[in-house]
């Protein structure tokens, strides 16, 4: 690794210090989209960058700005830390340690998009993190780079933390906003999206934490300087969580289009002593299971090419599973995560949680499975698919119809 | 008279001026952080008061407490908190939990005799490279203890049973 882009910590001690980050370079692309940038500039220049959302959807960054109409006023920015999908934990590990780039980003976001006001939405279990992000908020009114009039520019931000409160389901971008609302975390119906009717039925950017924490070296470095990173359709670096059975678990900051084998092998330490690597799961417990062989370890983790592979590169969280693994019994715990998150406003969700998780837990324990509990489960799995309002029941049946499809050995009965 | 605006008139006041001024309803989850803070749980009485503040019929109001997991109205001043889902469990977790409930001499979601906290079982909070991992809900706090042992995660839970048992808050 030669410097890091985001987990810039690492390599500069007391980065959370905001003299330390402003002594490294932090709030130079700050002052100089305030001072010498129109908001269409910066748009543009984000656009240009071919930056793609981190939170799972990998969706244009610059284009989702632009649908924006700029007849309907106020507009809102909001972060998304909600951080929930099991597997990730990179953007907490932005939060914890690199706050001041993390807040520069969501600054020049709102800035781009002329907000006053925007809000980050943290998981409530980031309760510390919270804390802390309120005091850099403070030290940042204190330093005069929140607030009123701006380096004398005229342009005002404030900037409020709101904590949610234990649901996996405010990580989608219209429950989130209903939460923010003081709401049940529901997804609401689209269309209208979040770009003309969000926050408060006004037009609102949702960015992910580690989106927004590309922006700073983006616009100090330029699109140019980001493109020469990662792939051509998949520009720029990506924080990989790695977890699972391997040596060395963790986050990894990487070009997009790392290989698989890179990332498990050389920088986690492979599988762990006398085991064999088996699938892989590479957007969390929301993925399509990938079945181990060298044509996957040598697949560049990028948005395409994992699609290419049929599952999803997502926010990038990747849980190996190793030959110990018996797939029944990761289903039950995949199965069961859904149906403990579904918000219950859509039926097949709702149902279909229900009813697989009894499926899954029989097909778990030996000797309990009915005749046809297997071909059942992957029929209710299928009569959820492409029948929420949310992607949550979808998610839900991801590993359930991959792992049956390639490895029916250990769903046949016996 | 409302008592939690008595008992905490500024920071009700700031919770409310983070939020546009006709967006009141947006403060309820705030305010239920605040409700919650020194007893661990939100009475039937805070909800009827945070729906004065914000607008909100109480039902609403226990609607949020009834939706979100980390609202409670009623239980131990502490909850352990441990990570079982499937990176976790990848790692150990489950047996972490079942060790740790032995050692305890408690199940699963039943809170132990003197009344002073309970384990549970959660799902996913971040730390899936820490794993075995729990957090501490309590006191208006939440925190995390990762890369437990069963013997670390029982020292923690001696400690948190010492300071309910002297009366002792932050």
């Amino acid at each position: 690794m030669s410097e890091y882009v985001l987990l810039r910590h690492r390599q500069i001690p007391n980065l959370n210090r905001l003299e330390v980050y402003q002594a490294n370079g932090g709030f130079a692309a700050f002052r100089k989209v305030l001072t010498e940038m129109q908001p269409a500039d910066v748009l543009n220049e984000v656009k240009t960058s071919g930056l793609r959302g981190r939170g799972g959807a990998g969706f244009p960054t610059g284009m989702k700005w632009s649908f924006l109409p700029n007849t309907l006023w106020p507009h809102y920015v909001v972060a998304n830390g909600d951080e929930s999908e099991p597997g990730t934990f990179k953007d907490r590990e932005i939060l914890e340690n690199n706050p001041f780039q993390f807040l520069e980003g969501l600054m020049i976001a709102s800035y781009a998009v002329q907000a006053n006001l925007s809000f980050v939405y943290l998981r409530g279990e980031f309760w510390q993190i919270g804390k802390q992000l309120e005091r850099c908020i403070a030290t940042l009114e204190r330093a005069g780079l929140l607030g009123e009039n701006i380096l004398g520019t005229g342009y005002s931000l404030r900037l409020v933390v709101h904590m949610g409160a234990g649901a996996y389901i405010c990580g989608e971008e219209t429950a989130l906003l209903e939460s923010i609302e003081g709401k049940l975390g529901q997804p609401r119906l689209r269309p209208p999206f979040p770009a003309v009717a969000g926050l408060y039925n006004r037009p609102t950017v949702i960015n992910n934490v580690e989106t927004l924490t590309n922006l700073p070296p983006i616009l100090a470095n330029g699109a140019g300087w980001y493109r020469s990173l990662g792939t051509e359709k998949s520009p720029g670096v990506k924080i990989f969580s790695l977890s699972g059975c391997v040596r060395r678990p963790g986050n990894y900051e990487l070009p997009l289009g790392s290989t698989f084998r890179h990332l498990i092998e050389e920088l986690g330490g492979g599988a762990l002593e006398g085991r064999r690597l088996k699938a892989i799961m590479p957007a969390g417990a929301s993925s399509s299971l990938l079945r181990v062989d060298d044509r996957v370890l040598d697949t560049p983790m990028d948005y395409e090419s994992v699609a290419a592979l049929g599952s999803q590169l997502g926010s990038a969280s990747v849980i190996v599973l190793d030959d110990s693994v018996d797939l029944k019994w990761l289903l039950n715990k995949t199965v069961h995560f859904f149906k403990h998150e579904s918000c219950g406003k859509c039926t097949p969700c709702r149902e279909g949680t229900y009813w697989m998780s009894h499926l899954t837990e029989r097909l778990a324990l030996p000797g309990e499975a009915h005749p046809g509990d297997a071909e059942l489960l992957l029929a209710v799995a299928r009569q959820m698919q492409g029948k929420c309002l949310c992607a949550l029941g979808e998610f839900s049946t991801m590993a359930v119809t991959t792992a049956m499809q390639l490895f029916p050995e250990e769903f046949a009965e016996r | 008279m409302n008592a939690l605006l008595e008992r905490y008139p500024d920071e009700v006041k700031a919770i409310l001026a983070r939020y546009p001024q006709e967006q009141k309803r947006s403060a309820v989850m705030p305010l239920l952080y605040l409700a919650q803070r020194e007893r661990g749980v939100i009475t039937v009485k805070d909800m009827a008061e945070i729906g004065e503040l914000t607008g909100m019929e109480i039902t609403e109001v226990g609607s949020i407490v009834g939706f979100y997991t980390l609202y409670h109205d009623s239980g131990p001043r502490f909850r352990v908190q441990v990570c079982t889902d499937l990176p976790c469990a990848l790692r150990g977790a489950d047996e972490f939990l079942k060790r740790l409930c032995e050692n305890i001499g408690v199940r699963v979601g039943e809170p132990t005799a003197d009344g002073s906290l309970v384990i549970e079982e959660v799902t996913c909070l971040a730390g899936c490279h820490h794993a075995p991992m729990f957090q501490v809900q309590g006191d208006g706090e939440i925190t995390y203890h990762e890369d437990q042992t069963v013997e670390s995660a029982t020292e923690t839970i001696a400690e948190l049973r010492r300071r309910a048992a002297g009366g002792e808050h932050e």
